[in-house]
């Protein structure tokens, strides 16, 4: 019974770096610009589907589809902000929801063009193995993408701290204005920073794209899994996306063991409402929004 | 005055189409009519509360469940339905807005708030056996025979009833924003401090316009509920139709009192038109694709919606000597 339990949380922390890792997309993106990006998940799935494609056609490891996503997701991310996105910025919010609403629409239908609404499966040599460790057995593709995503949100942690980019980051956040008086080229900051964003949701996407088959259908899913990770942690705060992703994580998959599979994603939103009720920023939300 | 005599028009115009037109544009009308009122309860939120809700399938579907549950198993009348649906949507509404503004939590949190609550009772209610978990509620096939304290009958008499709804939405919106309640939310819409520096108890008012927006949501799902002849948590309650219920008054005209009609028109043929053009080409996301983009360039290029650009072009058309005015001017100097 215990290793049972110890089972279940063990591959709820692993899962939970990768949602980790999603929602510091989000986080970052809202942390830096102050817009929440409705079209998150889609830019997670757009990941599993290059995770899908990658393995499929040279038949590459997780990980080298993983920097390929990253790759192409920056680019895409970074182009998305500088063609249609800049123009919303210093809009009210509610005209950017209805702009990343209509994104998220495009992407998907795109997304069910583009490749059908069938689930692809990826047939990866990982999923089937397994790692056993005394008291917990691991599965290895999940390993593999936990270790990954840890390692990724640690060196995006070392970058944004001490790089001259990071600071810019992290001034441009703090002050805008007091940013664009001394000299920061914001138009690009907020760019790079979108680009970064949707970087983290692909790599996510590549990385679980073994364990969750390719389908357009999850993007909505996805979406509101990142929504309740950065609220849970606290909108706009890197530590809160990470921890946040661990508590969903861990209890996605006591939700699973203890209650009937429909349970399992509707506790998240449970607890989402119980943290709301004692904490409604979250654990290491900003004082102002 | 005259904006009066116009809508009197249309509904007259309205009157006639449902008497004579075709099944298939009577049925399409019925939808476009009853998102014109949930798009109007939307609009009172955020155009007049300042309040942006991105779950309003949450109200819609709790609205559509109390008449589906009570007629389907107890048979009893949807108008009580529709009653209950009102105050329990109104209460949940009420206690979101509690919930979320009691610590002055705003803005995206309680558009976050919102989604997480509809995805919640989506959730709950596909797993609620009671109800009829993910294989619905059924209601039984229309007679045809018209039973008005039934709320029941043929597709012409829920045109009939759409069209009764759109009409008390549109002149219940237009009588709340010229009466104090209008003005009062509408000032803490616009600067929440000042409203309250000036004595409003905005807290109290957030709540007021959220409960009444989300009772108003609630009769509109029920109805929505009987037009479709069942209901499913997935259609009634998904994110799908909270985007549907946006979309007429952001294409239409935030705030104003004909946006969510002329948005709803605009927006709901174009989407039935798409995928049928998508479901004979085989593209199964064809119709997301025009929404998406819909969406962006109307935001983009049109950001108060259609409704203010005719308005704008009407008055250009009437008085071209406010439009000559400035060039004269500049011609002067």
């Amino acid at each position: 019974m215990l290793s049972l339990w110890l089972n279940v949380l063990a591959s709820g922390i692993l899962l939970g770096l990768v949602y980790g890792l999603v929602a510091l997309g989000l986080s970052i993106i809202f942390g830096v610009m102050r817009v929440v990006n409705f079209a998150h998940g889609e830019m997670v799935v757009f990941g599993v589907y290059i995770g899908y494609w990658a393995v499929r056609l040279w038949n590459v490891p997780i990980i080298v589809a993983a920097a390929i996503a990253a790759v192409v997701m920056f680019f895409f991310g970074y182009l998305l902000e500088a063609v249609i996105v800049k123009r919303f910025v210093n809009r009210p919010h509610h005209y950017q929801f209805i702009v990343f609403i209509g994104l998220s629409l495009l992407f998907s239908g795109v997304l069910l063009v583009a490749f059908g609404p069938d689930p692809r499966p990826t047939a990866s040599q990982l999923s089937f193995r397994t790692v056993s460790l005394g008291f917990v057995t691991l599965d290895l593709a999940r390993l593999q993408a936990a270790i990954t995503a840890g390692v990724l949100i640690a060196l995006l942690g070392v970058y944004l701290r001490f790089s001259s980019f990071g600071r810019a980051l992290r001034a441009a956040a703090d002050n805008r204005l007091g940013g664009l008086v001394v000299g920061l080229n914001i138009p690009r900051v907020y760019a790079v920073t979108f680009g970064i964003g949707a970087a983290c949701a692909g790599v996510a996407g590549a990385l679980i794209s073994p364990l969750f088959d390719a389908q357009p259908y999850l993007a909505v899913d996805f979406t509101l899994l990142a929504f309740v990770t950065v609220i849970v942690g606290g909108l706009g705060s890197f530590s809160g996306a990470l921890l946040g992703g661990l508590v969903i994580g861990v209890a996605e998959a006591i939700a699973a063991l203890m209650f009937t599979p429909s349970m399992k994603t509707a506790l998240p939103y449970a607890l989402l409402i119980i943290i709301l009720i004692f904490r409604p920023r979250g654990f290491f939300g900003a004082k102002e929004i | 005055m005259k904006w009066w005599l116009a809508g009197a028009m249309v509904f007259v115009v309205l009157t006639l189409v449902g008497s004579f037109a075709d099944p298939y544009f009577i049925s399409l009308m019925t939808i476009v009519l009853l998102f014109t009122f949930l798009g109007q309860s939307w609009n009172l939120m955020l155009g007049i509360g300042g309040q942006l809700s991105i779950g309003h399938a949450l109200f819609v579907g709790l609205g559509a469940y109390s008449v589906g549950v009570l007629y389907v198993k107890y048979g009893i009348s949807p108008w009580i339905g529709l009653f209950l649906g009102m105050i329990i949507a109104g209460s949940v509404g009420a206690a979101l807005a509690w919930l979320s503004f009691r610590f002055e939590v705003r803005g995206i949190y309680f558009a976050l708030l919102t989604i997480a609550a509809a995805e919640f009772a989506r959730l709950m209610f596909s797993g609620w056996e009671f109800v009829g978990a993910m294989q619905g509620l059924f209601f039984p096939a229309p007679t045809g025979a018209i039973e008005f304290s039934m709320l029941r009958g043929g597709a012409r008499f829920y045109y009939f009833v759409a069209l009764a709804l759109a009409a008390l939405g549109i002149i219940g919106t237009g009588l709340i924003s010229r009466s104090y309640l209008g003005y009062v939310w509408r000032a803490m819409r616009d600067d929440e401090p000042a409203a309250r520096a000036l004595g409003v108890r905005t807290f109290r008012h957030k709540i007021l316009v959220i409960s009444v927006s989300a009772a108003a949501a609630a009769a509109g799902g029920g109805v929505l509920g009987l037009v479709q002849g069942s209901i499913f948590p997935d259609s009634i309650m998904g994110m799908g139709l909270s985007v549907d219920v946006l979309i007429g008054p952001v294409v239409g005209g935030l705030g104003t009192t004909f946006g969510p009609l002329i948005g709803s028109l605009a927006a709901i043929p174009l989407n039935h038109l798409m995928s049928a053009i998508g479901d004979n080409l085989r593209i199964p996301g064809l119709n997301n694709i025009t929404y998406g983009i819909v969406l962006i360039l109307v935001v983009w290029f049109l950001p108060d919606g259609i409704w203010p650009a005719i308005v704008r072009l009407c008055k250009a058309i009437q008085a071209p000597s406010r439009l000559w005015l400035p060039h004269l001017r500049k011609a002067e100097e």
